[in-house]
C-alpha cells in the first residue's frame, strides 16, 4: 500500500484540475460533492498507509516512494519522492481528516457564495500543497509545498476581495510570509552547499559528521529555519498577519490558519530534529520565541471582542506552545499538541462560523449572549472545543499541553513558569468566549431573535470534530504515551534511547495543570458572569462553583485588580502599541519605504538620451576604476 | 618611425572627443557623428596594434575593415531612423524626444 | 594561393536563416497573401533548429571563428525557439502596425542569425559581427510601427545608445587584442595562461575587459547601462519586445560567458565587480518596477532585474552559478515571452501597450488569458515548482557556494520585493471589478494561443522535469573549463 501513497496527492490534484477547468459548467452542487470526495479518498489512502506502516517492524517504518528523478546537477540530484514515516503519516492523517470535515462544512457554509467552484478549487489545491509539504522526502519538495500553501492561503484570505480589509490582509500575509520564506530558501542553500544533498535521510545522516555540534553553520541553518517558521507559524516577530487573515471565509480560517498550514513551521522544526539537536542554542531560541509568543498572544486574546480574532490570537498562542515543545526537544509532544490542536481549534472556528452564520455575520461577542438556547448543538461543540483549548482534564488539550509543560519543566524552568501562567490565561479567555457568547442574557434582541441553528451539513462535521477533540488526547496518555513511542523513531533515525521520565513527577504536574485550567475557568466565570442581572439558574447549574460565588465581591476585586485587569491592560498595550505601531508599523513602513525608493528610481528615468549616455559613461568609468586599481 | 604610444594617445583623444560629442550634442545627427569618431578611434588602435604586434597576421587590419563596414551600415540605419523621427515631429533635437520616461 | 576548406555544414543553421531572409524579401514582391511569408519564416526556423540539433561538428570551424559546442547549441536552441514563438505572435497582429510584414519577418530572421553568430562566436571579430547584425536588425524592428511616435522614439534612443555602447565594446576588444596579441578567445586564454605578465601591454587587459563589460552591460540591460530598456521595450511593437527581451539576453549572456571563461582569472575583484553590477541591477530594476502603470514598462524593469539574477550566477564564479545562469536563461525565455504574448493578446488593435487599468477584472472577460498570465507572473516571481524558482535557486546557491552569501541574501530580498508587483497583476486581474470594456480586447487567434500554451507548458514542465536540460547545461559548462 505504501507504494501507492502518491494517490494521496493525485486525488486533490485531480480535484483542483477538474474544478478549475469545468467548475462553472459542473455547477455548485456537483463541485460541493466532488471536492470533499477527493479529500475523503486521500484520507482513505492515508489510513491505509497508516495501517500498513503499523504492520511493519519499528525499524522499517520509514519508506521512500520515488515518483520521478526531478533534477540532476552533477553528483547532486533531487527526486520528486515521498517519505512515509511515523511523522509524515501522522501529519497526513490530521490534514486529510480535518481537511475532509472542513470541506463538508464548507459545502454548507459557502452555499450562497457565487464563486463556489473557485473556492473549492483553491481548497483542493491547498490539500495538495499541504500534503506535498508533509510528505516530501527532501527540503526542496518541502519548499514547493511550503510556497504552495502560502500562495493558497494568500488567495483565500483575499477571497472576498470586495472588502478592502480582505485584500489588505492578503497582501500583509503575503509580504510577511515572504520574509519567512527567504529564511528557508537560504537555509536550503546552506544545506545544499554544506552537505551536498537535500534528501532528509542524507542530510540527517551526514550533518553530524559535516557540522560539529554547536558549529556556526548549523546554527545559521537552524536559525534561518526558525525565521521561516515564525513567518509561517505566526510567531514573534512575524505573527502579525494571522489575526488579519481572519478576513477570509471561516472554514479557511479553520483549515489553513488554525489546523494545518500554520503548523508547518512546527512540522519543519520537528522534521529537522537532528539539525536542531546539533544546535542547542537555536533550540533555546525556538523555545523562548514560543513561550513569549504564547504569553503575549494569550494576553491579547483576552482583550479582543471579535470571536474570530480571539481564536486567531489563541492559535498564535497555542502555536507558541508547540514551539516550546520542539524547542526543548520534546518533538513528539509538539506534534501531539499539533494534532489535538488541529481538531479542537478547527472545531472552535467552525463553531464560531456556525454562530456567525446564525447571527448574519456578526462576530462581536458583546452583541451575543445566551446563544445556547438558540444554538444548542453549536453550543455543545464550542464548549467541548473550549474545554480542550483550556486544558480541562480529560479533554485532549489537557494531555498535550501537559506533555509540553512537563518537557519544559525538565529542560527550562523559566519557560515552564511562563508556560503555566499562559495556560491559566488560555483557560481564562477560552471560557470568556463561552460565557459571554453562550451564557448570560442576550444583548442584542434583534440578532438573538433571528438566530437559528445551522443545517446538518454544518453541524455533523462539528460533532465529529468534537468527538475527535476529546479522543485525540488519549493517544498520548502519560505512562501509555502511544504517540511518543510511535513518533520517536522519526526524530532520531539513529535510534537514540528514549528518555525515561519519572511518572510520579509527571502525575503531579498533570494535577497542577488540571488545577490551573480549572482556576482559569473559575476566573473567567468570576470576571464575566458574576453580574447582578445574572439569572439565578445559571449560578445554580454550576453547582460546585456556585458555592464559591458567596465570596463574589472579595474574589471579584482580587481577580479584577490582580489578574484580569493587569492582564487586560497588558494585552491592550501589546495589542495597541506593540502590534499596531511596532511590528505592524514596521511591515507597513517597510512597504512604504520600498515604494518611495521605487518612486525615486523612476525619477532617474527622464527620457533624455543624453542623460542615459551619461549614466553609461559613469558606469564605464566606475567599472574601469575598480578593475584597473584592483 | 612614429612610436606606438603616439597612435594610442591620438586614438584615446579621438575617442574622448567622440564621447564628448555624443554627450554634448543635442542634434541626433551630431550625436551620430560623435559615435563615428569613437569607432574611428578604435580603428586607429586596431591598425596600430596590428603593425606593432605582428604584421604577419591580418587580424587587426581585417577587424578594422569590419568596423568600417559596420559603421557605414550603422550610419545608414541611423540616418533613416532620424529622418523617420523628423518627418513625424519636425525635430531631431533629442531633448524634445522624451515621450517615454519614468 | 590556396583557399582554405570551409566547413559550411557547421554554419548550416545560419545559412538557412540568411537564405530564408532573402527568400522572404523576394517573395514579398510577388506574394499577395502576406501570411505565407510568416509561415516561410517559421519553416526556416524549424529547419534551422533541426540543423542545430542534427548537424553537430565537433571542432572549431572557420579557422576558429565560431564554435559549435554545447553552449552554442544550447543558446541557439533557446534563440530559435524564441524566434519561432515571436513569429507566431506576429502572425495575427503585424498588420496592426505595419503594411510590410515581409520585411518584418525578414528582419526577425536576420536578427536571429546575428544572435546565433554571437552565441557561437569564438573570435572578437565574429562576436562583433553577430552583435551588429542583431543590433541593426533590432533598431529597425523597434521602430517598425512607423505611425506610432513612441515606436520611432524608442528606435532612435536604442540606436543612439546602442552605437555609443558599441564604441566602448570595440575599444575594449582593441585593448584586449593589444594585451594578448590575438582576437581569438582560445588564443587569448592561452596567452593569458602562459605569458600573461611578459607581454608589454598586459596591464591593458583589465581595462579592455571593463570596456567589454560596458558593451555587454548595454545589451543585457545591466544598471547603469540599462536606461534605454524601459523606453525601448515600451515603444517597440509588443512581439518585437517579446523577442528581443529574451533572445538578445540569451545571445549576449552566452557570449559573455564565453569571454569570461577565456579571460577568466577567477580573481575576487573581478567577481566583485560582477557582483556589484548584479546587486545594483536587480535592486534598481525591481524598485523602479514597483509603481509602473504600463505593463510593458513594468516587464522592462523586471527584465532588468532578471538580468541581475542571471549575472549573480556569473559572479558566483563556479560551475553551479554558471549552470544556474544558463538554466535561468531558458526559463526566462519561456516565462517572459509568455508574459509579453499575453500582453499582446490583451492590447487593443490601435494600441501598443496595456495599462494596469486595462487588465483589471480581466478574469471575468477572458479567464483563459488571465490564468495564463497568472502562471507567467508566478513563474517570474519565483514560485516553485515553476521554472523561475529553480533559476533563482541555482544562481543564488551558486553564490552561496562561491562564498558570496550576502549576494544571495540581496537576491532573495529582491525577489521578495519583485513578488509585490508581479502579484499585483494577478490581484488586479482576479480581484478587481471589471473596468475594461470586453469589446476592446480583440479575439485571440490560434497562433497566439499556441504561443501561450507552449510557453505556459514549458514554464511548468521545465520545472518539474529537469534532468535532460540540466545534463546538457552541465556539459556546456564543463566544456568551458573554468578555473
Amino acid at each position: 500500500m505504501l507504494d501507492y501513497a502518491w494517490l494521496m496527492l493525485l486525488f486533490p490534484a485531480l480535484g483542483t484540475l477538474i474544478i478549475s477547468l469545468f467548475g462553472t459548467r459542473l455547477g455548485k452542487r456537483a463541485v460541493s460533492i466532488l471536492a470533499p470526495a477527493m479529500v475523503f479518498l486521500s484520507f482513505v489512502v492515508a489510513v491505509a498507509a497508516f495501517v500498513s506502516l503499523l504492520g511493519l517492524p519499528v525499524d522499517e517504518r520509514s519508506r521512500e516512494v520515488t515518483l520521478w528523478r526531478w533534477m540532476v546537477v552533477g553528483n547532486f540530484s533531487v527526486d520528486a519522492a515521498l517519505l512515509l514515516d511515523q511523522l509524515s503519516i501522522t501529519m497526513a492523517l490530521a490534514v486529510t481528516c480535518v481537511g475532509f470535515l472542513i470541506h463538508v462544512y464548507s459545502a454548507g457554509y459557502m452555499h450562497d457564495d457565487e464563486r463556489v467552484p473557485r473556492y473549492f478549487a483553491f481548497l483542493n489545491l491547498f490539500i495538495l500543497a499541504m500534503l506535498t509539504l508533509v510528505l516530501a522526502n527532501n527540503y526542496l519538495l518541502l519548499f514547493v509545498g511550503w510556497e504552495g500553501v502560502g500562495l493558497v492561503s494568500y488567495l483565500l484570505i483575499g477571497f472576498w476581495f470586495e472588502k478592502p480589509a480582505a485584500a489588505d490582509a492578503g497582501k500583509k500575509a503575503f509580504i510577511v510570509n515572504r520574509v519567512g520564506d527567504f529564511g528557508l530558501l537560504l537555509a536550503i542553500m546552506f544545506i545544499w552547499t554544506g552537505i551536498g544533498s537535500l534528501r532528509f535521510a542524507d542530510v540527517f545522516a551526514l550533518a553530524p559528521q559535516v557540522w560539529p555540534a554547536g558549529s556556526a553553520v548549523v546554527g545559521a541553518v537552524t536559525l534561518l529555519m526558525l525565521l521561516a517558521s515564525t513567518g509561517k507559524s505566526a510567531q514573534i516577530p512575524l505573527y502579525v498577519w494571522l489575526p488579519d487573515a481572519m478576513e477570509g471565509p471561516t472554514p479557511v480560517s479553520a483549515l489553513i490558519h488554525a489546523a494545518t498550514m500554520v503548523t508547518a513551521g512546527v512540522y519543519m522544526i520537528a522534521r529537522s530534529a537532528v539539525l536542531f539537536d546539533l544546535a542547542p542554542a537555536s533550540g533555546n531560541w525556538v523555545a523562548w520565541v514560543g513561550v513569549l509568543t504564547a504569553f503575549f498572544a494569550g494576553t491579547i486574546a483576552l482583550t479582543q471582542t471579535d470571536l474570530k480574532r480571539i481564536l486567531a490570537y489563541s492559535t498564535v498562542s497555542q502555536l507558541g506552545f508547540m514551539f516550546i515543545a520542539v524547542g526543548v526537544g520534546a518533538y513528539a509532544a509538539g506534534i501531539f499538541h499539533l494534532v489535538t490542536h488541529a481538531f479542537f481549534k478547527a472545531l472552535l472556528f467552525l463553531s464560531a462560523g456556525s454562530v456567525m452564520h446564525a447571527l448574519n455575520g456578526e462576530l462581536d461577542i458583546r452583541k451575543m449572549g445566551n446563544l445556547r438556547v438558540k444554538l444548542p448543538t453549536t453550543y455543545w461543540t464550542f464548549l467541548v472545543g473550549a474545554a480542550a483549548l483550556a486544558g480541562i482534564p480529560l479533554f485532549s488539550g489537557f494531555f498535550s499541553k501537559d506533555a509540553i509543560l512537563f518537557a519544559a519543566f525538565e529542560k527550562q524552568l523559566p519557560v515552564w513558569i511562563i508556560g503555566v501562567i499562559t495556560a491559566f490565561i488560555t483557560a481564562l479567555y477560552s471560557f470568556r468566549m463561552v460565557f459571554v457568547t453562550f451564557w448570560g442574557q442576550e444583548r442584542d434582541r434583534r440578532l438573538f431573535n433571528h438566530a437559528h441553528e445551522s443545517p446538518r451539513v454544518v453541524t455533523i462535521p462539528l460533532i465529529i470534530l468534537a468527538v475527535g477533540a476529546v479522543l485525540t488526547g488519549y493517544i498520548g496518555l502519560p505512562a501509555i504515551s502511544a504517540i511518543d513511542g510511535w513518533l520517536a523513531p522519526a526524530f532520531h533515525p539513529a535510534g537514540a534511547a528514549a528518555e525515561t521520565h519519572s511518572v510520579a513527577l509527571e502525575l503531579i504536574l498533570l494535577v497542577v495543570s488540571g488545577l490551573i485550567a480549572l482556576a482559569g475557568v473559575f476566573a473567567a466565570y468570576q470576571a464575566y458572569m458574576v453580574d447582578p442581572d445574572l439569572p439565578k439558574r445559571v449560578r445554580a447549574s454550576l453547582g460546585r462553583v456556585g458555592r464559591l460565588v458567596e465570596n463574589k465581591y472579595y474574589i471579584d476585586e482580587i481577580y479584577d485588580m490582580f489578574v484580569v485587569n493587569p492582564l487586560r491592560d497588558l494585552g491592550g498595550w501589546l495589542g495597541g502599541v506593540f502590534d499596531r505601531r511596532g511590528i505592524d508599523g514596521a511591515v507597513n513602513g517597510l512597504a512604504g519605504v520600498t515604494g518611495w525608493l521605487g518612486a525615486q528610481a523612476r525619477r532617474l528615468q527622464t527620457g533624455m538620451v543624453g542623460l542615459y549616455a551619461l549614466a553609461m559613461l559613469f558606469g564605464a568609468v566606475a567599472l574601469l576604476a575598480w578593475l584597473a586599481t584592483r | 618611425m612614429v612610436p606606438l604610444s603616439w597612435y594610442l594617445i591620438l586614438a584615446a583623444a579621438l575617442f574622448c572627443i567622440g564621447v564628448f560629442g555624443a554627450l554634448a550634442r543635442r542634434n541626433a545627427v551630431g550625436i551620430l557623428m560623435g559615435i563615428e569618431l569613437m569607432l574611428n578611434a578604435v580603428n586607429i588602435n586596431l591598425v596600430a596594434f596590428w603593425r606593432h604586434i605582428g604584421p604577419d597576421q591580418m587580424t587587426g587590419q581585417l577587424f578594422a575593415i569590419f568596423v568600417i563596414t559596420v559603421a557605414a551600415a550603422e550610419a545608414a540605419v541611423g540616418l533613416a531612423l532620424i529622418i523617420a523621427i523628423y518627418r513625424q515631429r519636425n525635430t531631431v533635437n533629442v531633448e524634445e524626444i522624451d515621450m517615454m520616461k519614468g | 594561393m590556396t583557399l582554405p576548406t570551409l566547413n559550411f555544414l557547421a554554419i548550416l543553421p545560419l545559412l538557412i536563416l540568411v537564405a530564408a531572409t532573402l527568400l522572404v524579401l523576394l517573395a514579398d514582391l510577388v506574394v499577395r497573401n502576406k501570411r505565407v511569408l510568416t509561415f516561410l519564416g517559421l519553416l526556416a526556423v524549424a529547419a534551422s533548429l533541426a540543423a542545430v540539433l542534427l548537424v553537430r561538428p565537433a571542432a572549431p570551424t572557420f579557422q576558429g571563428m565560431t564554435l559549435a559546442d554545447e553552449l552554442g547549441l544550447f543558446a541557439s536552441v533557446a534563440i530559435l525557439v524564441a524566434t519561432g514563438l515571436a513569429l507566431l505572435l506576429a502572425l495575427e497582429r503585424t498588420s496592426d502596425f505595419t503594411r510590410r510584414p515581409g520585411a518584418y519577418v525578414a528582419l526577425l530572421l536576420l536578427a536571429t542569425a546575428g544572435m546565433i553568430v554571437m552565441a557561437k562566436a569564438s573570435d572578437f571579430i565574429t562576436i562583433f559581427l553577430g552583435l551588429e547584425i542583431l543590433s541593426l536588425s533590432l533598431y529597425i524592428l523597434v521602430g517598425f510601427a512607423q505611425r506610432d511616435a513612441r515606436s520611432n522614439e524608442a528606435a532612435l534612443k536604442y540606436f543612439l545608445l546602442g552605437a555609443f555602447a558599441s564604441g566602448f565594446f570595440l575599444y575594449g576588444m582593441a585593448l584586449i587584442y593589444a594585451a594578448t596579441g590575438s582576437t581569438n578567445l582560445a588564443e587569448i586564454s592561452k596567452g593569458i595562461a602562459s605569458h600573461s605578465a611578459s607581454l608589454p601591454f598586459a596591464p591593458l587587459l583589465p581595462i579592455g575587459v571593463g570596456l567589454l563589460l560596458v558593451g555587454y552591460g548595454f545589451k543585457l540591460a545591466l544598471v547603469p547601462f540599462h536606461m534605454w530598456t524601459p523606453d525601448v521595450y515600451q515603444g517597440a511593437p509588443t512581439s518585437v519586445t517579446a523577442f528581443m527581451s529574451v533572445a538578445t539576453k540569451t545571445a549576449a549572456f552566452a557570449s559573455l560567458i564565453r569571454v569570461l571563461a577565456a579571460v577568466w582569472s577567477g580573481d575576487r575583484p573581478w567577481l566583485l565587480a560582477l557582483a556589484g553590477l548584479a546587486v545594483v541591477t536587480m535592486t534598481l530594476g525591481n524598485l523602479a518596477a514597483l509603481r509602473q502603470t504600463s505593463l510593458k514598462r513594468m516587464l522592462a524593469y523586471s527584465s532588468i532585474a532578471h538580468a541581475g539574477y542571471v549575472l549573480t550566477g556569473l559572479a558566483a564564479g563556479n560551475d553551479r552559478g554558471f549552470e544556474g545562469a544558463l538554466y535561468y536563461l531558458i526559463a526566462y525565455t519561456f516565462m517572459n515571452l509568455g508574459a509579453f504574448a499575453t500582453i499582446q493578446a490583451v492590447q487593443r488593435r490601435d494600441q501598443n501597450d496595456v495599462t494596469t487599468e486595462q487588465i483589471t477584472g480581466l478574469s471575468t472577460q477572458r479567464p483563459g488569458l488571465a490564468l495564463l498570465m497568472t502562471v507567467f507572473m508566478f513563474a517570474l516571481t519565483g514560485m516553485p515548482p515553476l521554472v523561475g524558482f529553480f533559476g533563482k535557486l541555482y544562481v543564488f546557491s551558486g553564490a552561496v557556494q562561491g562564498g558570496m552569501t550576502w549576494l544571495a541574501i540581496v537576491g532573495v530580498i529582491n525577489s521578495a520585493i519583485a513578488a509585490y508587483y508581479y502579484l499585483r497583476v494577478t490581484v488586479l486581474m482576479y480581484m478587481g471589478g471589471a473596468t475594461a470594456a470586453a469589446g476592446d480586447i480583440p479575439r485571440t487567434g490560434w497562433a497566439v494561443w499556441t504561443t501561450l500554451v507552449i510557453t505556459a507548458v514549458a514554464t511548468l514542465a521545465l520545472g518539474l522535469w529537469q534532468q535532460p536540460w540540466m545534463e546538457s547545461i552541465r556539459e556546456a559548462v564543463t566544456l568551458l573549463a573554468l578555473r
